[in-house]
């Protein structure tokens, strides 16, 4: 259970450092009048989407923190049994949509930099970009999967398997779901909706697709076993 | 992070979007059904919690007449049994506590007590519901497919969840995993909306530092829930994996009838780990709610101020906190690194004493308090002594050697009830006999409210005290009947009588307490807008019961914290949070 522990002690820093701008020292019961002049404790100027965002993003990533979490502690017992490695072969597509997922990520963030400055035309762009290539990405997991059960690497046949095959579905998932948004987004879009509307919806795509590809570059590297190579090195390095 | 593009035009923060912006129902099918306003949704999920709720009560009933009566009812066999014990366990706490706390009171009182119009995304809020219904009617279809609901456990603990031979394997356990996984997609749904509501919407002059505690308990235990439902869902996932494709995340290699089944290689340790992750802060997801709801109920009918409340505040904060890491305790006896059973126990008790800070200060609430024993202040009373005997007992269960003894006999029972059963519950009560009047514009009657009352508290004390008792005598539970152990005395199967006949009482009296709820409806007294002379914002609404938009024109100001009762000086007992400082009193 490291990797959610970690992943809540994070969370924890980011709550407890803003709870800490919040006055819990303050003395209610002696503070009379309408805001009490302390304009750090009224809600933040954030769009509300934005925020809700935020915290959805919190849940995704503890929900990934205890897959990983749950690979660990199957690894260990793998290596503690010596009955399988715990690992696939790492099919060289992946790499390929690694690439594509980042090319994704970049053209939303492009997207986003035209939204601020009002360039309709390279909003739409992006916002194509990044959604033909998120689709590509998503395809090229598919065949991924479809290269791995030719070779014999079935969903049920190991443990190892198991968590490759439900650990990159709940990632895609996630992406197909972020490509509804996009979806809506890019209908917003392309009926002409002025740019400083549309920048909200733009920037939460952008956001969500960094997001994904941060823990796409985290479950790809457990996935070939780096991860694993890492702790390995660093714990050589300590003893 | 400052982001200095964010211009004001579309930065405007929730709380000052004009009336005019808000979403306003057309037809009565989108005022009464697919509604978006917080109130409607928070009635249509308390009504669905205790309509869910009864089913699991008379689970409850049937178990407890096997218990005294083993083997003379013809209509319990004892697959049925499982399958009651662990339809009662998983409804009554995530269906009925969960959904009623945060969906039901999260959704009445956060907008309301913030000073807010609404929840700040209605359409998902709305959607939050209807999953959650969908959730209760895939569970409730568990009973009606063939082979029954499942009996693995309300704990689901593999391999035996899956395997042939635990009653409902076909069809039971699988509809119980994907209910699962819906109420937690529709529950994540309406958590964003609680959390960014108290975050972005609260009204001005509402700082953190002023928010009634019921807000912060139900604040901090959404957020707690957001971040521990995930292993619930992973879990159910996986599990779902394992009894459908044949996958092996939770299987180890298993001999059935001789031969090997497909499994092999996975950990059911790992599900222990998984569901505990999620299934010790959801007691603190239950509790703390009732815990800052039973702060205000305290305060108000009592007519002073809260004792600490900086301190309940950061004892909120801390057993938030604290809660994720204490999961292992609920697994000393499966096996375990002597060490983490130390650490574990160690946090286990540490928890004790944020916990003790809330109840002593209570205690000091009363101190010389007003106190009027009103029906929802009995309810607050019991609620307290409830929770510290169940919390004493938890200190037993919390040392590995006192646990590993105790863990598979009826003193757990006892004590999960008493801390998480009956406590929480007290709570609900009386929250609903202080808000019925807002809600409804009448209250509930008083004579019938105190009945139901005292058949409850004491009722519910008859039925766990000697329970504690039975399981120091050893007593097995889920067991579905006793037999002849020698270490057992015959007097235990006429304290199971006494238990039972308790629990019927108590159920039966439940029955009052719907009867209250619909004849007051229509022949309650007439409440007015403020008949708890209380001063939080939702009682400070221009309507009772408060309309679409709670607050009319203008949003309410809000000069002072939630607690100014019997203020030295002021005109009356209570001074409302948005009543502006009297010219020349001290400020």
């Amino acid at each position: 259970m490291s990797a959610i522990l970690i992943f809540l002690a994070v969370i924890a820093g980011i709550v407890f450092w803003w709870l800490s701008q919040q006055r819990l020292m303050a003395k209610p019961w002696l503070e009379e009048g309408p805001t009490g002049g302390f304009p750090a404790t009224a809600p933040s100027s954030l769009p509300a989407a934005k925020i809700g965002l935020g915290v959805f993003l919190a849940v995704v990533g503890s929900l990934f923190s205890l897959l990983i979490s749950a690979y660990f502690m199957r690894l260990s017992i793998a290596q503690l049994t010596r009955t399988d490695t715990g690992l696939l072969p790492t099919p060289n597509l992946l790499w390929l949509n690694t690439g594509v997922l980042v090319l994704s990520s970049v053209a939303l963030h492009w997207a986003q930099v035209a939204a601020r400055r009002g360039e309709m035309d390279n909003v739409r762009a992006g916002l194509l970009l990044g959604g033909v290539s998120a689709f590509t990405f998503l395809a090229g997991q598919l065949m991924v999967w479809q290269q791995l059960s030719a070779a014999g690497y079935f969903l049920a046949s190991n443990p190892a398997n198991s968590f490759f095959y439900l650990i990159t579905g709940v990632h895609g998932l996630h992406v197909a779901g972020g490509l509804v948004a996009l979806g809506r987004t890019g209908a917003k879009a392309w009926r002409g909706i002025a740019a400083v509307r549309l920048r909200l919806s733009v920037e939460l795509c952008a956001m969500y697709w960094h997001f994904l590809l941060l823990v796409w570059l985290i479950l790809f590297s457990l996935l070939t076993g780096w991860a694993g190579d890492f702790v390995d090195v660093c714990r050589a390095l300590l003893t | 992070m400052t982001d200095v593009t964010v211009r004001a035009d579309d930065a405007i923060p929730a709380a000052e979007v004009e009336d005019v912006e808000l979403y306003h129902p057309k037809s009565w099918v989108t005022k009464y059904v697919y509604c978006q306003d917080a109130k409607v949704i928070a009635i249509q999920y308390s009504l669905t919690a205790m309509a869910i709720g009864l089913v699991a009560l008379v689970l409850s009933w049937l178990m407890r007449l096997q218990l005294a009566f083993p083997g003379s009812f013809s209509f319990i066999a004892p697959t049925d049994y499982y399958q009651f014990i662990t339809m009662h366990g998983m409804i009554m706490v995530i269906y009925l506590l969960t959904a009623l706390f945060l969906g039901g009171f999260g959704n009445y009182l956060i907008p309301l007590m913030v000073g807010a119009r609404d929840m700040v995304f209605p359409y998902v809020n709305m959607l939050s519901y209807w999953i959650y219904l969908l959730a209760v009617l895939v569970l409730v279809a568990s009973f009606f497919a063939p082979g029954g609901p499942t009996g693995a456990g309300w704990t689901l603990y593999p391999p035996q969840a899956i395997l042939s031979g635990t009653p409902g394997r076909d069809w039971g356990i699988i509809l119980m995993l994907a209910s699962l996984i819906l109420f937690i997609i529709g529950f994540t749904m309406g958590g964003l909306n609680y959390v960014v509501t108290v975050l972005q919407a609260r009204t001005r002059g509402m700082t953190l530092m002023r928010m009634p505690l019921t807000v912060w308990g139900i604040f901090t235990a959404t957020v707690m829930a957001l971040l521990a439902f995930p292993a619930l869902f992973a879990a159910c996932v996986m599990m779902l994996f394992d009894r459908l494709l044949g996958t092996s995340f939770f299987m180890p290699s298993v001999v059935e009838l001789g031969s090997y089944l497909q499994y092999g290689g996975g950990s059911p340790i790992l599900w222990q780990h998984l569901f505990w992750f999620f299934g010790h802060p959801e007691v603190y997801i239950v509790a703390l709610p009732a815990f800052g709801i039973v702060s205000d109920l305290i305060s108000t009918h009592a007519r002073k101020n809260i004792f600490g409340y900086r301190m309940m505040v950061w004892a909120i904060v801390a057993i938030g906190a604290l809660s994720f890491v204490v999961w292992a305790h609920h697994m000393y006896v499966s096996g375990m690194d002597p060490n983490f059973g130390f650490f574990f126990a160690t946090t286990t008790l540490i928890i004790a004493v944020p916990t003790a800070i809330k109840v002593y200060n209570w205690v000091l609430t009363l101190w010389r308090g007003d106190i009027h024993l009103t029906v929802p202040m009995l309810f607050a009373l019991g609620f307290i002594v409830t929770f510290v005997n169940g919390g004493l007992t938890g200190l037993f269960l919390g040392n590995v050697v006192v646990d590993v003894p105790l863990s598979a006999t009826m003193f757990v029972v006892a004590h999960f009830h008493m801390v998480m059963g009956v406590a929480p519950l007290l709570v609900i009560f009386g929250g609903i006999y202080h808000w019925y009047p807002k809600i409804t514009g009448r209250m509930l009657n008083d004579r019938l409210g105190k009945f139901h009352f005292w058949i409850t508290f004491l009722g519910a004390y008859a039925i766990f005290f000697p329970m504690h008792y039975l399981g120091l005598l050893g007593v097995p539970r889920r067991y579905y009947e006793l037999g002849e152990m020698a270490f057992i005395p015959p007097s235990a199967a006429t304290l199971n009588i006494f238990i039972t006949a308790a629990a019927l009482t108590v159920g039966a009296a439940q029955l009052v307490f719907f009867f209250n709820l619909a004849w007051s409806l229509f022949r309650g007294k007439l409440a007015g807008s403020n008949p708890w002379h209380a001063t939080t914002l939702e009682w400070q609404t221009p309507q009772t019961p408060p309309a679409h938009g709670n607050w009319g024109k203008e949003l309410p100001i809000v000069y002072r914290w939630a607690y100014d009762y019997s203020v030295p000086g002021a005109a009356q007992d209570f001074v409302p949070q948005n009543q502006p400082a009297a010219t020349g009193a001290a400020a």
